[in-house]
């Protein structure tokens, strides 16, 4: 397949943990390190499954529900015993990894000859546009649920509830509640992610989530600076813009590595990437001041 | 009315750094009373309006709100009957947010917040009519975020926010404090014109003597977590600030 349309179909696939980031990122101000476990979880439950031959209707429900689970748990260990948000999330991380490996029983699963998303339906024959396809599909199937979600008065509250906590408590919200179905929401959208990658890629592996938070947040820091610099406040505008920011991530991942870096510095590049964009911002404006 | 029977409340009980916020306190404040509380800094004020809206529970006693027992009732259902405006502009909006959803989500302050999209034309229409009261043209910029605004301009909007909604007890904890001498009294006299239209009751403290004698019709003032003046309409009226300064030395 085409060096940049792998790079294309990666950033769609992960756009989905970027809008889970950015929603996590709403109401904790910080991005949720329970990303890392619950994207291999979503793919490890899918892999599981897929090698199972159950139908994908329940994969898909079991992936949410799996990442929901994960995302809920970090929820309660943060509101109930109040716990650092980023320690419950680490706290959970750490256990999803003997969950996954445990679920697995071993740290690599092949999944290239089962049946699976993009061979059980057929748009097109050319297969890579019968994969592009679906995954725009599900995508803008995801981002007009999420989209509408935020849009509706319990979105208003969800949004505010990491912005301004005073308020949204005066207001009659309980934060804690809001936190812990937060998490869950971003957490599924996560495990889906999982899901997606999985299968395109065609194997499960259980170091597959290693530092995925941070491309999630970089996808979303791309996105965020494109919304403050075209000063949007459209709430689809920025879930495509979230999503575009993943895309435009990957495609930079994929154009350092044609130049000839070695894929062992991948995680490198990855940190160093996200490294610029957050510190680029702060670098032009203590220019300017 | 709120009934605040004998609350006590203590900041790290037992530690080296205890702090006894407030001693044994009763207070009634009846409906449509315009409470304003004076006292200095650590007397124990923002403990008591923190007290009555539920952000701090107390170590002892009991709080009624219209004659139902509130005392162990969380912040976000007292909500039912209670606005409150902070001394930080920043704490009454959320400033990533436009000024349509912050007055989206104080239209359900007392309500479910659903799966439903409840912006519609006519909403848009009631917040423009509600916001056009403070003459600042801040009606045609409500799809802006609240941070773009100034402190002042946040402040007389949480207030307008306030009676988006069933309102009965309105808790205003120094709101001028950060704001400069004209926003002062925007907001002091918005402040005042909507607690006399929904007939509030109303908590104010502030540090500003001059407001103190010109608003509200009952005043206390506190020291070391004691209400040590309490006056009602007729003799605050009489009052002068050369008085009231006598009170802090
Ligand atoms: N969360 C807290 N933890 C520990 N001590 C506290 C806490 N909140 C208040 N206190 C202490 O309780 C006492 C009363 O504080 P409070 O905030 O009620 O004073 P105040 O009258 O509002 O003062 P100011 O005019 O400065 O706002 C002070 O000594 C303060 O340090
Ligand atoms: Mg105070």
């Amino acid at each position: 397949m085409d060096f940049y349309l792998t790079a294309l179909l990666q950033g769609l696939c992960l756009s989905v943990i970027a809008i889970g980031i950015y929603i996590s990122m709403k109401i904790f101000n910080i991005p949720d390190i329970t990303t890392d476990g619950s994207y291999t979880l979503g793919g490890v439950v899918t892999g599981i499954m897929l090698s199972h031959q159950l139908p994908i209707s329940l994969i898909i429900s079991l992936v949410i529900l799996a990442g929901a689970g994960a995302g809920t748990l970090t929820g309660l260990i943060h509101t109930k015993l109040k716990i650092n948000p980023l320690l419950s999330g680490i706290l959970v991380m750490t256990a999803l990894y003997s969950i996954n490996l445990t679920l697995l029983g071993r740290s690599n699963l092949p999944l290239l000859n089962l049946k699976n998303l993009f061979t059980s339906i057929v748009l097109f024959t050319d297969p890579n546009q019968n994969t592009l396809w679906i995954v725009l599909l599900f995508i803008i199937l995801i981002a007009f649920v999420i989209g509408y979600v935020l849009q509706t008065d319990f979105g208003i509250a969800m949004r505010a509830t990491g912005n301004s906590e005073t308020m949204i408590r005066s207001l009659g919200v309980n934060t804690d509640r809001m936190k812990i179905i937060g998490l869950a929401i971003s957490n599924s959208l996560v495990a889906l992610s999982g899901f997606l990658m999985s299968q395109f890629q065609g194997f499960v592996d259980i170091n597959m989530g290693i530092g995925i938070v941070i491309v999630g947040l970089g996808s979303v820091i791309i996105g965020e600076t494109l919304i403050n610099w075209l000063k949007i406040t459209s709430v689809w505008l920025t879930i495509i813009l979230v999503i575009l920011g993943s895309i435009i991530f990957q495609l930079v991942l994929a154009f350092t590595l044609s130049m000839g870096i070695d894929a062992n510095l991948l995680k490198l590049v990855t940190a160093a990437f996200v490294l610029i964009i957050v510190s680029l911002p702060r670098i032009s404006l203590s220019k300017a001041s | 009315m709120i009934e605040i029977e004998s609350v006590e409340k203590v900041f790290n009980q037992g530690k080296a750094n205890e702090v006894k916020a407030l001693e044994k306190t009763d207070i009634i404040i009846k409906d449509s009373e315009f409470l304003v509380v004076v006292g200095a800094n650590g007397s124990g004020k923002s403990t008591l309006l923190n007290a009555i809206s539920g952000s701090i529970l107390p170590s002892k006693g009991a709080i009624f709100i219209n004659g139902e027992n509130v005392t162990s009732l969380p912040e976000y259902k007292r909500s039912r009957w209670i606005a409150r405006v902070f001394q930080n502009p920043l704490s009454g909006t959320a400033p990533d947010l436009s000024i349509l959803d912050n007055f989206r989500l104080a239209s359900l302050r007392t309500a479910y917040k659903g799966l439903s999209i409840g912006i519609n034309n006519s909403f848009k229409k009631k917040v423009q009519d509600k916001i056009a009261v403070l003459g600042m043209g801040l009606e045609n910029k409500i799809n802006q975020p609240m941070g773009t605004l100034s402190g002042g301009q946040r402040q007389a909007l949480t207030l307008l926010m306030s009676i988006m909604d069933d309102l009965k007890i309105l808790l205003l904890d120094e709101p001028t404090a950060a704001l400069d001498p004209r926003s002062v009294d925007l907001v002091m006299k918005t402040a005042d014109h909507l607690i006399k239209q929904y007939n509030l009751t109303a908590l104010l403290v502030t540090h500003n003597l001059k407001d103190a004698l010109q608003y509200g019709n009952r005043i206390i003032m506190m020291a070391e977590g004691k209400v040590i003046k309490d006056m009602a309409e007729a003799d605050k009226t009489g009052l002068k600030i050369s008085e009231m300064y006598d009170w802090f030395v």
